[in-house]
């Protein structure tokens, strides 16, 4: 570790990191070498955003989960570790598929794969009144957004946007599939103009709803064509592009 | 933590795929996941991979005094620990129903079978025996894995070599392996698991079912089998009434799949003797090069895609066309007519169907794949309905309708053509006959 203490954080951008790899913050040349430019940040472009698997220690960044270090310029930088992990960890603003498991009161309870169940309110819906309750049954999937996440309470969901209106969120019809992949491999389906996502919309017509979760609930015409989108998404997890390509390429000639 | 549940959508999915004789790895319902075997460095280690089921299996031996009971004679101990390494859901050190249920049918295929020798584990009788010591760790659960450890739990005894032992007078001597090359234990035959999921109440079968094919079956079959095709053990749990031709269907199918794995078995050994004596890299380290970061790999051509809905049309239009409907009741003798779609007489005769009725009464708790047959009196008419459900062809379901006339009508003695195809397995045996019901006059 003393090794690797004294690595620039610009320079293992790309790479591989492991937990345990501390990350050295280059010191503004006018400040003091001791100093971190994250402590007090003197102007407002320099504040530096500590994304998921970083943590800040004494000697910089320390790196708290194993995979590709990223960097983003905007807003005076952001460094995040990209990784293919698999237990979620609910995050305020994520959009997540649970399932429900209970029926408590006035409150569902969903699992959504973290370490505790998230409630949702029965109010939480759209045109959801006293009177008129949404039609949620025990194993029915729900698609949400979390409203409350931290590590001290248990995780809120609501299938409502700040106005009141339910923008693609509420129950998932009883059809189709549910499956789960990495929570890498979500992030870049979800990613803008995803690569895999536009190939696929080319062979047939089907639904999807992906959940910041890993789970990806898929509905098609037929049950062959839903098992074969699964299977797809599934290998497209250790697949590289130009592999997914040639696959497409024989999914789509015949 | 507790394992995720599973939705209602899932599982109406995996019901219906299963029904159309799909699988979600795009199996056939009696295709067995590929096996892969390593070995470790050391005798006695190995890891068995079963599609993505993965278990480590590790012997080692000790000397001990035997019991009492059974002064000349070894002992074997079976263990098997699941982890939450395998599966979030499965709990550390706990005894889960799971868990001491698989560890009973482990110690039933492996030790109750006696594919050991335990004799030839005895050193100094009623002093000093060898404890063999079997312990198998579960690394990641994708369903049945009951079978991955018979498989890793055989192929480790097989592999496994004891320190050579000699006895002069009272003196035990141990021999290190650098003394004396060590023996390998005497196996008589090789007991390998095979499981069998039903869904809906035995109407379909699946061979080595997946994680999320067992969270939705209604009941397992397991049978332990040699290649000799001796049963060691059989087990049936999930409560569901299994028909005698439908064990006996899975005793077949278990002699087939034991054959290959223990031809595979055998040829790992092999293979692993062989490079051990020439020195080269054997053992983990052989494949440590060809791992990238994910140890899993992606099986190619999972799912057939070729032209799905060219094929789709191929069958409806190759199909034969729906049977014709009859609207008058058709009578053969007095009191037996029929009526509905597709009529087909092969109850025509009363009294066999009548014996057969006899035939399953006897066979009492049958329930599930006997004839049910169903009287309703309306009026002056009796509705007899016949439903013949078969377990194991997958797409045969028949329903009759029968209207059954008081003889007042002129008996008509014209039989209905049977155009049903009967034994088709073709998805057009699926159409629905609708049911009509008429009450006579």
């Amino acid at each position: 570790m003393a090794a690797r203490g004294g690595v620039a954080v610009e320079e293992r951008v790309g790479q591989v990191v492991l937990p345990g790899d501390v990350l050295v913050v280059p010191a503004h040349p006018d400040e003091d070498g001791e100093r971190l430019r994250l402590g007090a940040p003197p102007a407002p472009h320099t504040r530096l955003l500590c994304g998921p698997g970083l943590r800040r220690c004494d000697a910089g960044l320390l790196v708290t989960k194993c995979g590709l270090l990223r960097h983003r310029q905007a807003a005076g930088g952001a460094y995040w570790v990209d990784s293919q992990q698999k237990r979620y960890v609910p995050i305020k603003g994520d959009h997540a598929i649970g399932i429900v498991t209970a029926k408590a009161g006035d409150v569902f309870k969903l699992d959504v794969g973290g370490s505790e169940q998230a409630s949702l309110s029965y109010l939480a819906f759209e045109g959801a009144t006293k009177r008129n309750r949404p039609n949620v049954q025990v194993g029915d999937l729900i698609y949400g957004q979390f409203v409350v996440a931290n590590k001290d309470m248990e995780p809120e969901m609501v299938c409502v946007d700040s106005s009141g209106r339910s923008s693609g969120m509420g129950i998932i019809g009883q059809d189709g599939f549910l499956f789960k992949v990495s929570l890498g491999l979500i992030r870049k389906l979800l990613a803008p103009k995803s690569e895999i996502i536009q190939e696929l919309s080319q062979l047939y017509p089907f639904e999807m709803v992906l959940g910041m979760n890993g789970r990806i609930w898929v509905k098609a015409r037929t049950v062959q064509q839903t098992l074969i989108i699964v299977n797809i998404l599934e290998a497209c997890e250790y697949m590289t592009a130009e592999q997914r390509k040639q696959a497409f390429a024989k999914l789509s000639g015949n | 933590m507790k394992p995720s549940p599973v939705s209602n959508c899932e599982r109406r999915f995996l019901l219906r795929a299963i029904e159309e004789g799909k699988r979600l790895d795009g199996r056939q319902c009696y295709d067995y996941r590929n096996v892969r075997i390593s070995f470790g460095t050391e005798y006695g280690c190995c890891i068995v991979e079963l599609g993505k089921t993965r278990v480590l299996a590790q012997v080692s031996c000790e000397l001990v005094p035997p019991k009492p009971s059974r002064p000349t004679e070894g002992i074997l101990f079976v263990n098997l620990e699941l982890s939450p390494m395998a599966a979030p859901g499965l709990e550390p050190g706990r005894q889960s129903d799971l868990l001491v249920k698989l560890n009973r049918q482990i110690e039933r295929c492996l030790r109750n079978s006696r594919c050991i020798d335990t004799e030839s584990l005895c050193v100094v009788a009623g002093e000093k025996v060898w404890q063999i010591r079997l312990d198998m760790h579960l690394l990641n659960h994708d369903g049945n894995i009951i079978d991955a450890a018979s498989i890793a739990g055989i192929v480790a005894l097989c592999h496994f070599r004891r320190p050579d032992v000699s006895v002069q007078g009272e003196e035990v001597t141990v021999y290190t392996p650098e003394e004396r090359d060590p023996v390998p234990l005497s196996i008589h035959h090789m007991p390998i698991c095979v499981s069998f999921a039903f869904f809906q109440q035995g109407t379909y079968l699946l061979v080595d079912p997946s994680e999320r094919e067992e969270r939705v079956m209604d009941g397992l079959l397991v049978i332990a089998m040699n290649k000799h095709q001796e049963i060691c053990t059989i087990d049936s749990s999930g409560g569901i009434v299994l028909l005698k031709n439908q064990v006996l269907r899975c005793s077949k199918i278990t002699a087939v799949k034991v054959a290959e794995i223990t031809e595979l078995i055998q040829k790992a050994l092999e293979n692993d003797q062989k490079v051990r004596k020439e020195g080269g890299k054997f053992g983990f380290a052989e494949s440590i090069p060809n791992q990238k970061i994910t140890a899993f790999k992606m099986e190619s051509a999972a799912v057939d895609t070729n032209n799905v809905e060219e094929q789709a049309e191929e069958i409806i239009t190759k199909a034969d066309p729906p049977s014709e409907v009859f609207a008058n009741p058709v009578l053969y003798t007095p009191g037996t007519a029929q009526i509905g779609e597709g009529i087909e007489n092969s109850w025509g005769d009363f009294e066999e169907s009548e014996r057969e009725e006899a035939a399953e009464e006897e066979g009492e708790g049958d329930a599930t794949a006997s004839e049910c047959q169903k009287m309703e009196i309306e009026g002056t008419s009796i509705i007899e309905e016949t439903k013949t459900d078969e377990p194991i062809l997958l797409s045969d379901s028949e329903e009759e309708e029968v209207v059954i006339l008081q003889p007042q009508e002129l008996p008509k003695k014209t039989r209905a053509q049977t155009n049903l195809k009967q034994g088709s397995t073709s998805k057009k045996a699926f159409i629905k006959r609708r049911k009509k019901k008429r009450a006579a006059h």
